[in-house]
């Protein structure tokens, strides 16, 4: 099994959701992300989302657009977003890495040789934002061949046609884009999320995760009573950009943060389970 | 046939149907969109497909092309030019002469009315010059649509008098201030806003590129270029041309005029890109020249790209060209060979602007300066009975600023 498939099916031995954080590697600069992704799983994140920067973030909001710009600034290439991920391997054997981006940087190295470099540093899981199933065969055998998961999203536009079409391509987890939008927008309906992720589940036994729109600990708590996974992104990215003057200190904030909403989530899904043993 | 060597091969169009169901053209195009935009591009794929052959549809844009935009456009003789160039005969496909001045506004016609018959009220388009978003911002306004148009920060200074005529017009014009500030930034900036109103919005993309349908369904609108063309010269001239020029940034005149001429397998096709301050110096914006494919805005294609897979800057003297991507079908038609892609300067384009403002009073588009400037190295290797047909895309007033400025006149 994966680290990806180990790691869900702890949580759910123990009757946990997972914590899934995103930061932009190299985002404000490079030598800050290995100890930003060793901090996020000290503040109880069981899977980190590492962002590979792209010159054009089509559907990233400006949060995580600026983020890509300031790691370009530093000329953080796929290569380099790969050597971190060695880096942090050397740490940390447990926790999966799931790397988040576009297309473009992928083709340029090509796939196979990508998926080798991936499994050599210790990736997971790839999530490629722009590449629909449709289009996904050449990267998806590259990725498997080396027991990397592809990850895919779901959105509420997708037919259940394409819901099937998307489980069917993608292992580890699928990730459902909670709105309709780009990364950082608006709030999510929680109740529409549930009504969707049921849907899902009746499709796939997967993990689901879902993602945009959760942006404290209180969203991060409602979404982990439905959800199998909690994607967090422009919210912190914020907190990275705002320490971007002091990138020493990012570390901890970023630890308070995702404290907060491992702790609101712990909580949810603890009540959840009490209200149900009450026969409610 | 003639001096110059043809490199025509055979037409990959003959008998096949490109794009392919899914949108490609060979290894080129496709769909690289996040998942929240497939069903909406699969709606636009079923109701483009509806509408294309629907004759009430048809009828609406016809009346439009004829009565708003004032088609069919001239193909004009430009025998004082041919002489002094010494070799072909030069003949332009007078686009300049359109409503609007360029021949953005084929396609935003044929786009709103569809987009009028989804029950779509709201518009958004991206723009570069801002040909295409006064295009969009024209139809929008005939039409009583909202319109909503994306420009880059740096292009909204260089072309300060589009966008007061798109606000004249109506439209709401944002600045876009992220990445390189250009096009390539309003087209990402375009569809983030599309991604979040799928419901009520449509988006107008300007040129051949983009995710499927776009790359066909805007060739399809822009094609009455050629098809106009090439039924004028059989008029005209009683036979095919030997040879077609245009301009390339996406590529929409150069796939309206060639479309109706793929299987003619004698008209040889030239593409020109822009070269800028020369392909040697890296400051240009030719990826069909000097770049390699990759994935950007939706599909695949050639691309100015660096060696880590990201997107760099492009310069050229015109905006309308300044664009790091092309539509896939002249990827297609590169790699196919039926098509030949070429590229010309900063300097080439604004003496061929001087030519033919001087020689034939016609003020062409920069854009156009580009494909014009090829034709100055093209007809004189041709023998006089030969014919060259060049799309003149759009008119130049707009551009006499850039040309003042870069000669140090002040206005």
């Amino acid at each position: 099994m994966s680290r990806i498939g180990q790691c869900f099916a702890q949580l759910r031995a123990q009757g946990r959701k997972a914590l899934i954080p995103y930061v932009t590697a190299g985002d404000p600069q490079p030598d800050v992300t290995v100890p930003l992704l060793h901090a996020m799983v000290a503040a109880g994140a069981d899977i980190v989302e590492l962002g590979v920067p792209f010159s054009d973030p089509m559907a990233d909001g400006p949060v995580i657009q600026r983020a890509s710009e300031r790691a370009l600034a530093h000329h953080v290439s796929l290569r380099d977003v790969l050597g971190m991920v060695r880096e942090f391997r050397r740490r940390d054997d447990v926790t999966p890495v799931v790397l988040m981006g576009y297309l473009n940087p992928v083709e340029m190295m090509g796939y196979e040789e990508f998926a080798q470099a991936a499994q050599a540093a210790g990736v997971d899981g790839v999530l490629t934002v722009d590449l629909p199933p449709e289009e996904a065969a050449g990267l998806v055998d590259a990725l498997r061949s080396r027991q990397l998961d592809p990850i895919f999203l779901i959105a509420p536009t997708s037919t259940l046609e394409r819901i099937e079409r998307i489980c069917a391509n993608a292992s580890g987890f699928v990730y459902y884009v909670s709105l309709k939008g780009v990364t950082g927008a608006a709030t999510l309906d929680v109740a529409s999320v549930a009504a969707r992720l049921a849907q899902i589940r009746e499709v796939t036994s997967l993990p689901v995760g879902v993602g945009f729109g959760i942006r404290d600990a209180e969203s991060a708590a409602r979404v982990a009573a439905i959800a199998d996974a909690v994607v967090v992104g422009s919210a912190l990215v914020k907190t990275v950009e705002a320490g971007a003057g002091r990138p020493q200190e990012i570390a901890g904030h970023l630890r308070l943060q995702l404290g907060e909403m491992r702790a609101a989530m712990d909580n949810a899904v603890a009540d959840a389970v009490t209200h149900r043993l009450r026969g409610n | 046939m003639s001096k110059q060597t043809s490199q025509t091969a055979a037409a990959p169009y003959a008998g096949q149907l490109l794009p392919d169901a899914s949108g490609h053209f060979g290894p080129y195009g496709g769909r690289f969109v996040a998942e929240t935009l497939m069903a909406p591009l699969e709606e636009l794929r079923l109701a483009y497909e509806r509408f294309r052959g629907d004759a009430a549809f048809l009828q609406e844009l016809d009346d439009d092309l004829r009565q708003y935009v004032g088609r069919p456009s001239p193909l004009y003789h430009a025998a004082r030019w041919s002489a002094r160039l010494g070799g072909a005969q030069v003949w332009l496909k007078r686009e300049d002469l359109n409503h609007t001045g360029a021949h953005k506004i084929n396609n935003t016609i044929g786009q709103a009315l569809l987009a009028r018959r989804m029950g779509k009220t709201r518009i958004i388009a991206e723009t570069g010059a801002g040909q295409h978003g006064v295009a969009t911002a024209t139809v929008a306004a005939r039409l009583g649509l909202e319109c909503v148009v994306y420009m880059g920060a740096v292009d909204i200074e260089r072309q300060a008098a589009n966008v007061f005529r798109m606000k004249l017009l109506g439209a709401t014009v944002v600045p876009v201030t992220s990445g390189s500030k250009t096009l390539k930034d309003a087209l990402n900036e375009a569809m983030r806003d599309w991604v979040t109103n799928i419901d009520n919005t449509f988006y107008i993309i300007g040129t051949v590129a983009g995710p499927h349908p776009y790359p066909a369904m805007v060739r399809d609108f822009q094609a009455i270029i050629g098809r106009e063309a090439r039924e004028q010269i059989l008029r005209q001239a009683g036979r095919l041309p030997d040879a077609l020029v245009a301009c390339v940034g996406g590529g929409s005149n150069a796939i309206g005029l060639f479309y109706p001429f793929l299987n003619d397998d004698g008209v040889v096709l030239y593409g020109v890109e822009a070269a800028g301050a020369g392909l040697e110096s890296g400051q240009h914006a030719a990826p069909l020249c000097a770049g390699r494919p990759g994935v950007l805005h939706g599909n695949r294609t050639y691309l100015m790209e660096d060696d880590d897979g990201q997107i760099i800057e492009t310069h050229s003297i015109s905006a309308g060209l300044d664009y790091p991507g092309v539509g896939p079908e002249h990827a297609w038609l590169k790699d196919s060979g039926r098509a030949n892609y070429v590229a010309i300067t900063d300097d080439e384009a604004l003496q061929a602007f001087h030519d033919l403002t001087r020689i034939e009073g016609i003020i062409p588009a920069l854009e156009s300066s580009h494909a014009l400037a090829y034709v100055t190295k093209l007809a004189p290797r041709l023998d006089r009975d030969k014919i060259v047909i060049v799309n003149l895309s759009g008119r130049g007033d707009k551009d006499i600023h850039t040309v003042a400025t870069r000669e140090g006149i002040r206005l």
